[in-house]
């Protein structure tokens, strides 16, 4: 019998150049230490199988991939990792005793298992391939399906996409029980804390300064320079100036009494 | 090139995923792992949908596309809410129930 | 038969005064001996106005029945609450309310220091309610339930002074000692429904003659094991002597009187269990004769009057149980023996009350002596009792011992001789001993010492000893007067005929009157001629040290049963406590130390749970896996 599918020579190609890679992106997705690449990563992943789909003929699937995941999704988890702290970087050290060891036996034997177990399945006759499916279109051949045989679930899964988006809410949402302070009350705090260093507020970059620029400490009226004047950023980057050569000498600070 | 490489992939990139979700203790990455192992699945069932020649596999995947989407907008917000009240995305020190 | 419905009025006029008492508490404490005087004394009236009509009617139709309700009825096994008033229930019924009336009386006066009297007489009622439900149930089942409420009365008013640990322990004796005997009614009651299909007195007469002697005598064996119990005969004769722990009246009704005779009305009413029986009907015969000399003995050494009193009551009921095993001839002659020794025993009982109450309870008798002047009226009728229960003619106890003495030796053969032999022998030994009593009580000289105010009772307690005194000078004579009570009873006995007359009767009563006069003459011999020690003398001999100890009844009964049981509890409860708690414990430590083991797992942390799901979605595979090889 002729077999009705015939899987092309640049698939073939194309499988065997994407797939190694996913699997390295999704590994390394476990090894680096910071939320951020995993993220990339994943994404890459998830564009990789977008390929996948396109190439087995779910067009559809492919761009939706592309589109809510990639697009959507890893935007979401990106987002949300500015919102909890991009900078930090995960400890990969195990905490939970014998945790590690355990996960990754029963990880090699379920995948070697699930493998092996496919190795063994047969179909029992040739696959189809979704060239007669596909033939008025693969938007249109699922269309039809959705909102045919599968638009009882269709209506469902909407009213779940529903209380999820409500749910979000309703969980992100923090309800405020005391008023926002005003400038005023803020201002009255700050005199009232146990320390009067930010009493009169930050001073602004290049009060008091020799030069006119962010990278430059301001000065305070004894003519030492303050670092907190600095934006906390350039520091980290080691772009600010030594404070201590701008400090001023001979500055009277005795207070003249008056009479 | 059999079609079974398609499923051979879905196989080791789910169990990379689980492995992930046990393994890593950053919340997020541990919903990244989630969203692998989902992706994986689609994989099988759109290769399922080409083997059968039928559409119905790539719905199937559609479905559980809006469900990961809905799982992870659920998701996030509970993270951001521990967030809020622990200072922490670690899911080990989300571990009231044992006390 | 014909029925009559007043018959309930017996019982339920002491039932109502019991339960009144009882329910009514201390509203009740100024009237309440009152009410349960006049429900007795009403049942007495009742008894009478029976006996009034039953005389009228010819002898076969003087039986009367009342159905009262349904009580059982399963399948074959149909019981009524009947009653039943024949000749035998209408004696039983006249002595039980009579003799019960009198000690009521006797009783408001005795009674009336202690706070606790209202109650005294309620369970006094509540007794009077369930012997005559004894006594005229229709059938076994009936009777049981009768059996099982003089136990339990018996039980309260023993240990009516259960502040005292010796008389709550004493009445927790005889109840135990009794439940063998109930074992041993039950038992008879079961082995009749299997073995015959019924329960009831006419149904189990009925099928006595073609039933197999086997199932009689089965039947029979396990009534007299009952009678054993409650009449405490030998083996079971250990709880009597301990009963007198309760208040005098108590032990002149219940453990004189009425209650103890139980036992001879139950072989006398099986009448016809035993006469297909002759196996179970000798047991009878030997255990009188035992009880009859065991009695007599410790009666011998005792030196507590109320317990002499009780020694000589289980002597005697031994000669009625004696009777009652001698078949036909003997029967009527137990019931009248029993009639009889009803009077003067509880005469005796009131009167060695009446001694207490003027010697400060005092039981001791070598601490009393020379009370005739001081009482006189307890040391008449206390002496016409004496005079009854020795057998001198013509009072009541000469009439009915002697007639059982007589039956005794006409038994036939050996048995007869023996027999014969016994029963003379334990009526010297009787008058022994009761001469005794009355010498070292009443005739000696004094031995109480001075703060001691001996005085004569109130009337309200000597009216009652005198009447029944009474009882016992002319009741004898009035029963047995042209065979009377005799032909009373016959009705009720198979009678088989055949008299063999060893010695005639003139000799025997000569005999018997011999006997008595040599046990009358050593106990004056002995304790008016001679000098009295107001203790015990410690140095006599073996014989006599065992009788005190009342022929080693309790030291036998500790040995046999007593400590092998402790034995076996102590042991049960080791196992139990080892065995069945261990698993039950073990069961408790499996799930706790399960569980804490199972909580290790339980981290609290989602990746080791998620590590588990991995594990599990594994072996599921593994399983796919190795199904589908």
């Amino acid at each position: 019998m002729e077999p009705l599918l015939t899987i092309q020579t640049p698939e073939t190609v194309l499988f065997w150049f994407l797939a190694p890679l996913s699997v390295l992106a999704s590994l390394g997705m476990l090894l680096v230490k910071k939320a951020v690449h995993s993220a990339l990563l994943l994404a890459w992943v998830m564009v990789t199988l977008a390929i996948f789909y396109i190439a087995q003929g779910a067009l559809f699937l492919g761009i939706v991939q592309v589109v809510v995941y990639t697009g959507a999704v890893m935007m979401l988890f990106l987002f949300i990792l500015m919102l909890v702290g991009v900078d930090s970087s995960d400890s990969l050290t195990e905490t939970i005793t014998g945790l590690r060891p355990i996960a990754i036996t029963a990880a090699v034997g379920f995948g070697g298992l699930m493998v092996s177990l496919l190795g063994r399945a047969t179909l029992g006759r040739e696959p189809v391939g979704l060239d007669a499916a596909n033939g008025p279109g693969n938007v249109q051949g699922l269309a039809a399906l959705l909102f045919s045989k599968y638009v009882w679930p269709f209506e469902v899964i909407s009213a779940l996409l529903i209380t999820a988006a409500v749910g979000a809410m309703v969980l992100a949402h923090h309800q405020r029980t005391t008023p926002r302070p005003t400038q005023r009350e803020q201002s009255v705090n700050r005199f009232r804390s146990d320390s009067l260093a930010g009493a009169a507020g930050l001073p602004g970059p290049g009060v008091f300064a020799r030069h006119n620029a962010v990278d430059v400490p301001a000065l305070l009226p004894d003519g030492t320079p303050a670092p907190s004047s600095i934006s906390a950023t350039l520091k980290a980057r080691g772009d600010v100036i030594d404070s201590a050569q701008f400090q001023l000498d001979n500055v009277d600070t005795s207070v003249v009494e008056e009479k | 090139m059999s079609l079974d490489n398609y499923l051979y992939l879905s196989a080791i990139l789910f169990t990379i995923g689980a492995v992930g979700v046990v393994v890593r203790r950053n919340a997020i990455v541990v919903f990244m792992c989630i969203e692998l192992m989902l992706n994986a699945a689609n994989l099988s069932l759109v290769t399922f949908s080409r083997i059968n020649g039928t559409l119905d596999g790539q719905v199937v995947a559609f479905f559980t596309m809006v469900v990961a989407a809905c799982e992870v907008v659920v998701g996030l917000a509970i993270i951001v809410t521990i967030y809020r009240s622990r200072r922490s995305a670690s899911i080990d020190d989300a571990s009231l129930l044992k006390r | 038969m014909a029925t009559n419905n007043g018959l309930v009025y017996l019982i339920a006029l002491p039932l109502f005064g019991a339960l009144a008492l009882l329910l009514l508490g201390r509203k009740a404490d100024k009237w309440g001996h009152l009410l349960a005087t006049a429900m007795s004394a009403g049942s007495f009236a009742v008894g009478l106005i029976q006996l009034s009509q039953m005389l009228d009617r010819e002898a076969e139709l003087r039986p009367v029945t009342q159905k009262l309700f349904t009580w059982i009825s399963v399948g074959s096994f149909n019981v009524d609450a009947s009653l039943l008033l024949d000749q035998l229930s209408i004696c039983f019924v006249l002595l039980i309310t009579g003799v019960g009336t009198l000690i009521h009386i006797y009783s408001i006066s005795y009674m009336s220091h202690d706070k606790d009297r209202r109650r005294f007489f309620a369970y006094l009622n509540l007794f009077i309610a369930a012997m005559l439900l004894l006594v005229l149930g229709d059938s076994y089942l009936n009777l049981y339930v009768g059996w099982e409420g003089v136990g339990l009365a018996s039980y309260l008013l023993i240990g009516f002074w259960n502040q005292k640990p010796a008389y709550a322990t004493a009445s927790k004796k005889a109840f135990v000692m009794n439940r063998i005997g109930d074992m041993g009614l039950s038992f008879a009651i079961m082995i009749a429904f299997a073995t015959l299909g019924t329960v009831s007195f006419s149904g189990v007469k009925e099928h006595s003659h073609h039933a197999s002697e086997a199932a009689m005598t089965a039947i029979g064996v396990m009534l007299l094991v009952a009678a054993v119990g409650k009449s405490a005969q030998f083996p079971l004769q250990a709880w009597l002597g301990d009963a007198m722990a309760g208040p005098t009246p108590v032990s002149a009704l219940i453990h004189a009187a009425t209650m103890v005779t139980a036992g001879v009305y139950l072989i006398v009413r099986s009448n016809f269990v035993f006469d297909a029986a002759p196996t179970a009907q000798l047991l009878v015969v030997i255990v009188g004769a035992i009880t009859l000399l065991f009695g007599a003995i410790i009666g011998m050494a005792k030196d507590d009057i109320k317990k002499a009193l009780a020694a000589s009551t289980m002597s005697q009921i031994g000669y009625m149980i004696l009777a009652s095993g001698l078949g036909p001839a003997g029967y009527a002659f137990a019931i009248m023996h029993l009639l009889t020794h009803g009077f003067f025993k509880a005469g005796m009982f009131l009167g060695a009350g009446s001694v207490m109450h003027g010697m400060n309870d005092e039981v001791n008798m070598r601490k009393y002596g020379g009370l005739r002047k001081f009482m006189p009226i307890t040391f008449v009728t206390f002496g016409l009792g004496y005079l009854a229960i020795i057998g001198v003619p013509p009072f009541a106890g000469f009439y009915s011992k002697d007639m059982i003495i007589e039956t005794a030796l006409n038994a036939g053969g050996a048995k007869g001789i023996i027999l014969g032999s016994v029963t003379l022998l334990g009526a010297a030994i009787t008058a022994f001993y009761m001469t005794r009593v009355m010498i070292l009580t009443f005739t000696s000289p004094k031995r109480w010492d001075d703060n001691q105010h001996p005085h004569e009772s109130p009337a309200l307690m000597w009216i009652p000893m005198v009447i029944l005194s009474i009882g016992s000078v002319i009741s004898g004579y009035l029963l047995y007067r042209g065979k009377a009570f005799k032909h009373w009873l016959e009705p009720l006995f198979e009678e088989h005929g055949e008299h063999t007359e060893l010695l005639p009767p003139i000799v025997v009563s000569g005999l018997a009157l011999t006997m008595v006069a040599i046990g009358v003459a050593i106990a004056v011999i002995k304790y008016q001629l001679s000098e009295i020690d107001n203790v015990a003398p410690e140095k006599v001999s073996i014989f006599t040290r065992i009788a005190r100890r009342d022929l080693l009844q309790d030291d036998v009964n500790e040995a046999l049963f007593m400590r092998p049981g402790q034995a076996i509890t102590s042991a049960l409860v080791k196992i139990d406590d080892s065995v069945v708690d261990g698993a039950v414990r073990g069961v408790g430590k499996m799930a706790l130390g399960s569980g804490s083991a199972l909580r290790e797992t339980q981290t609290g942390f989602v990746r080791s749970y998620a590590v588990l799901i991995l594990i599990g979605a594994a072996a599921l595979i593994a399983a796919i896996w190795v199904v589908t090889t």
